[in-house]
């Protein structure tokens, strides 16, 4: 399936929050969305999830517009894995995850036998078959966030769109996290907040700034120490590795600058 | 063979459901400042439903036919109703302490009756319940307009609800005290406590289709409730068409107050406490909540009828008096628990 955005601007409250972006999602890869606080990202995904209509552009899915299909046809193709989305209901892990089952179901589609197995499957992908009886309540924080990407599984989606998954995620949970996304071999778009996470699993980023896109391409390509001072208004070096990875170093501020063959032959 | 267990252990329910009821209502019937025999009550219905021709004593045959059972079932309905708009709003909501007494709902419903009753609003047009209807609608817009103006937090639409109660009551106060009669204004102050009294039969001919229209509707909508779980963005992502589901089930409880506050007055407590000793009970999954609150809540209302007939030899005390002094306490320990659970 084929995910796109054209041309598509959004404001909110008289303040524009995003300003003509256009993104293709190739199917199958694992597309990266960065950029500081407020440059758009959270907007963009809930654009591409179908629940906010662009002010104007449009939103397409295998060519067709996004908003000609009902929320149960998106639901069907895609599945949105907010920033911690909680409950105070004494719900337990399984049931969160049969929640995903939810658009498959109608009053002439009951639950069955497959929905049970499928649940079990999305369970055993995130690995947490073994708390599937635990209440929401006791969980920990990277196992919730693992039960909601069961969820989005269990919807069969052809493209996954995580909002910043890895927030308040300790450093082996949030690289847990995005490596079990990867290994799901699904078309991914996802927010991160780490430009080495992004570096390191992603196959292209987009780089936002002020509600546009300003570059979109391979890691290595998108994540230069010039575009990252200017966006986000830190010093940095990149070390650039093979495959087109690169990885980011942060300097302090005031620092002096190291030169970059250096550090190349540090890495090397 | 799971799906076979499953379906025979539903059946099971059902049934056992259906007999509880039965069993309540009979109850209903039998109980009262004078006891009549349970097999009277029997015959008394089989002569009524079947023409069995059981020779009764016509008192007895009548005080369980024109009053107590009638009575029964609109309490019955009443519980019901209430305890779905309850379990509705906790859910689309997500607030433990919603339902349509704190919300102002059940006030605007009361402000809707008495200016159609008093004032003559609608001119023959409107009746009771629509002008209950119509206030019960009036009531949740102004609410809800003013939690979003307050705010995202739990706390504003029951704030909201607070602000909107008192000035819907006063309204009504107004109402009675500028244009009712004596007579009239006596009979609206104890009404507006929740009062069975005057129930009969007509009233259980708007009752019962009400409670079992509610009942199916929240019923159709018992997967989209279940996907509220994680609010309303998180339905939204699992295919639930959010905005049409407030309106539905919104209107649904409105509806479904508003017809039983025409009928017996506002009944407090009984919205917010039946669904959670439900959700104890069989736990959160809508499409057997929505029934289990049903259940209980008519059962409660029919046991909180026959206290209020009985618990003062010689005098009925009114019913939303019986619920307040159970649901009161309730709400204490339950917002003592919120308070434990942050």
């Amino acid at each position: 399936m084929r995910l796109s955005a054209c041309n598509v601007s959004w404001s909110k409250g008289g303040v524009s929050i995003l300003e003509n972006v256009s993104l293709d999602v190739v199917p199958g890869e694992f597309l990266g969305i960065v950029g500081p606080n407020g440059s758009g990202k959270t907007s963009l995904m809930s654009l591409l999830a179908g629940l906010r209509r662009p002010k104007s552009g449009r939103i397409l899915v295998d060519g067709q517009a996004i908003d000609r299909l009902s929320r149960r046809e998106i639901a069907k193709r895609i599945a949105l894995v907010e920033q911690q989305a909680e409950t105070g209901e004494r719900i337990s892990a399984r049931q969160a995850v049969e929640l995903g089952r939810t658009p498959h179901l109608g009053a002439l589609a009951p639950w069955s036998s497959k929905d049970d197995a499928i649940v079990d499957e999305a369970l055993r992908n995130v690995d947490m078959e073994r708390l599937a009886a635990r209440l929401w309540h006791t969980l920990s924080g990277g196992e919730r966030q693992r039960l909601h990407i069961a969820r989005a599984l269990a919807q069969q989606p052809q493209v996954l769109l995580l909002d910043e998954p890895t927030n308040h995620l300790d450093i082996g949970h949030q690289i847990g996290l995005l490596q079990l996304v990867r290994q799901q071999k699904l078309t991914a778009v996802a927010a991160l907040h780490d430009l080495n996470h992004a570096a390191m699993f992603c196959d292209r980023i987009a780089l936002m700034s002020g509600g546009r896109i300003v570059a979109l391409g391979r890691p290595s390509d998108v994540l230069s120490g010039e575009r990252i001072a200017a966006v986000f208004g830190i010093d940095v070096d990149v070390v650039h590795e093979s495959g087109g990875r690169c990885h980011i170093r942060y300097r302090p501020p005031g620092s002096p600058v190291v030169e970059m063959p250096v550090l190349r032959r540090i890495s090397s | 063979m799971i799906g076979f267990a499953n379906s025979l252990s539903r059946t099971g329910a059902s049934l056992l459901a259906l007999f509880l009821l039965f069993a309540a209502l009979w109850l209903g019937a039998a109980i009262g400042e004078t006891a009549i025999p349970m097999d009277v009550v029997g015959r008394t219905i089989a002569n009524r439903l079947w023409q069995a021709g059981y020779s009764l004593d016509p008192i007895n045959e009548g005080v369980v036919w024109n009053y107590r059972l009638s009575r029964a079932v609109v309490a019955a309905c009443c519980g019901s109703a209430l305890a779905l708009s309850g379990v509705v709003l906790q859910s689309l909501l997500r607030n433990p302490l919603a339902d349509p007494y704190i919300l102002g709902i059940s006030a605007g419903a009361s402000t809707g009756a008495v200016a159609v009753a008093i004032l003559g609003f609608g001119a023959g047009l409107l009746t009771m319940p629509l002008g209950a209807f119509l206030g019960a609608l009036l009531a949740f817009g102004l609410v809800s307009l003013l939690a979003m103006r307050a705010g995202r937090g739990h706390g504003a639409i029951i704030l909201a609800g607070v602000a909107g109660s008192q000035l819907f009551n006063a309204l009504t106060s107004l109402i009675v005290t500028k244009a009712a009669n004596a007579e009239q204004s006596r009979a609206i102050m104890f009404w507006l406590l929740g009062n069975l009294s005057g129930v009969r039969w007509p009233d259980a001919w708007l009752a019962v289709p009400t409670a079992v229209i509610g009942l199916l509707v929240c019923l159709w909508h018992a997967r989209a409730l279940d996907a509220f779980t994680f609010g309303s963005e998180a339905a939204a992502s699992l295919g639930v068409p959010v905005r049409r589901v407030y309106v539905v089930l919104i209107g649904a409880s409105a509806m479904m107050t508003a017809a039983m506050v025409s009928i017996v007055g506002s009944i407090g407590f009984a919205g917010l406490v039946i669904p959670h000793a439900a959700r104890m009970l069989v736990g959160i999954r809508h499409g057997v909540l929505l029934p289990a609150s049903a259940l209980i809540g008519a059962i409660f209302m029919i046991a909180a009828d026959i206290v209020s007939r009985v618990i003062i030899p010689g005098q009925v005390l009114p019913i939303g008096v019986v619920t307040a002094l159970v649901g009161a306490p309730a709400f204490a320990i339950l917002l003592g628990r919120r308070g434990a659970a942050r």
